[in-house]
């Protein structure tokens, strides 16, 4: 189980919430209201005030390395830092368990040996989550992980994030369709329209 | 074979080659007019400071003016790596951090090249010291400040992968290593051409020197040698702890990627 307390996102009031094992809870909220920074802060990626516990265990008791293993944030442009993505995969991925994690999320296996710049946005977006979810951690931090995919590939990445679920994981879902959070997630977030903004309209991202 | 002394007439008839450079300015509207005539101003008033300061350490010949006039160059290094950065790396910290390496190295690497290899009598002999603390000074300031300089833009540009490994749990010195290898490469590249090419298009600088002096060209060469392999470790130095202090101050004990240290880039 996943708690935040009080935990400070720029000028938000500080949030407070629990994401049980298992389940999934969508943030919502205009752009700009601070849901990337709420993952972000979440994954101890950006420094912000407040607390956050695993399982009672809070983010400071553990290395950082050891709490972004467990707590994982993926984002939504996902970048890649190796020539062609099997070599960002740790060197012990079990090849079996790697091929079918690929065809669950609908890729060739022969894609991780392409160069990255050449895979199309779509696959490597799925290439990300794949890359996320292959040593299992605990909690899943997804910003925006269909944005990018069509409504068949969509599908089959929502299938993968609740089977993931149905083995006690946890799932901070953003995300701008609300078809996928209806799906998805057992309970909502909804963050405010950032200060300073017009009543009416989305602030440019 | 002695050399000639230059008097102030001597000097007046090469300044006046400027109007070159003032001729071409006017000519294309360039308006570097002013910016030459500061140029020329601030170059004479410095040499000759410089030149009066150090007739009067020489004279002294005491370790602790000697001492004092290497502290203010390495504080004008210091100064001077901190201005060249094109995002400026904030707090004292980056400060503290070129300022230590640049005294550490001046006086580690000078102290040997002249202490332990030159060896002349008194050890402490300004003559000896200074011009020499001078070179390694200038060439680990341009290694810190191309390190730094590197850094910080690389680790800006590469942002979004960087941060991919942190959030995949990776150790910050892991998820840096691309940006500190291109850094290094860029911080210790300078000197490698340097040595790789002096003596074919131009004389040294401190050779050139020694030559017009009345010295030997080989002995002068000599000198060249010895100093070109102090700047070549001196520069390698200074890139490493140059890299270190980036990944220190751009990164923080939570293994985060710390671009708020950075000021936005200057227009």
């Amino acid at each position: 189980m996943l708690r935040v307390e009080h935990l400070r996102i720029g000028d938000l009031t500080p949030l407070s919430f629990e994401v049980a094992a298992g389940e999934c809870l969508a943030v919502e909220g205009p752009s700009g209201a601070g849901k990337t920074r709420l993952l972000r802060a979440i994954a101890d990626l950006d420094p912000a005030p407040g607390q956050v516990f695993l399982d009672g265990a809070e983010r400071n008791e553990m290395s950082a390395s050891a709490w972004r293993r467990n707590v994982r944030f993926c984002a939504a442009e996902p970048a890649w830092w190796t020539e062609t993505p099997r070599s960002a995969f740790p060197a012990d991925t079990a090849p079996a368990r790697l091929a079918r994690l690929l065809h669950s999320l609908g890729l060739e296996e022969s894609l991780l040996d392409r160069p990255v710049a050449l895979l199309s946005t779509g696959e490597r977006q799925r290439l990300a989550l794949a890359r996320a979810l292959i040593d299992e951690p605990q909690v899943l931090l997804l910003d925006e992980p269909t944005a990018a995919l069509d409504a068949q590939n969509a599908a089959l990445l929502d299938e993968l994030i609740k089977y993931h679920m149905l083995s006690q994981k946890s799932v901070i879902l953003v995300s701008h369709d609300p078809k996928q959070i209806e799906r998805l997630a057992h309970a909502r977030l909804l963050l405010p329209k950032p200060a300073g903004t017009p009543a009416t309209g989305e602030r440019a991202a | 074979m002695s050399y000639v002394p230059l008097t102030p007439l001597d000097l007046m008839l090469a300044g006046a080659l400027l109007a070159v450079n003032a001729a071409i300015s006017w000519a294309f509207s360039l308006k570097l007019e002013k910016s030459l005539a500061v140029a020329t101003v601030r170059m004479l008033l410095q040499l000759a400071l410089v030149g009066l300061v150090l007739k009067f350490i020489f004279a002294q010949t005491s370790p602790a003016w000697t001492a004092l006039l290497g502290l203010i160059m390495v504080v004008a290094a210091g100064v001077e790596v901190m201005s060249r950065q094109h995002r400026r790396i904030g707090g004292w910290q980056a400060w503290g951090l070129s300022m230590a390496t640049l005294l550490f190295i001046g006086v580690a690497i000078t102290g040997l090249g002249v202490g332990a290899i030159i060896g002349p009598d008194p050890w402490y002999a300004p003559r000896y010291i200074l011009p020499i603390l001078g070179m390694v000074l200038g060439n680990t300031m341009t290694a810190i400040s191309l390190v730094l300089y590197t850094f910080t833009e690389t680790a800006a540009r590469e942002r979004a992968s960087i941060e991919a490994r942190l959030a995949l749990g990776a150790h910050r010195f892991d998820a840096l290593s691309g940006v500190l290898h291109v850094a290094l490469r860029t911080g210790m590249m300078p000197i490698l051409n340097s040595m790789a090419t002096t003596g074919i298009v131009a004389l040294p600088g401190m050779m050139t020197g020694q030559i017009l002096a009345g010295i030997d060209p080989i002995e002068a060469a000599k000198y060249q040698v010895l100093i070109m392999f102090l700047i070549a470790s001196a520069t390698a130095l200074g890139s490493f702890f140059g890299g270190l202090g980036a990944i220190m101050l751009l990164s923080d004990s939570r293994h985060r990627l710390r671009l708020d240290r950075v000021a936005a880039a200057r227009a």
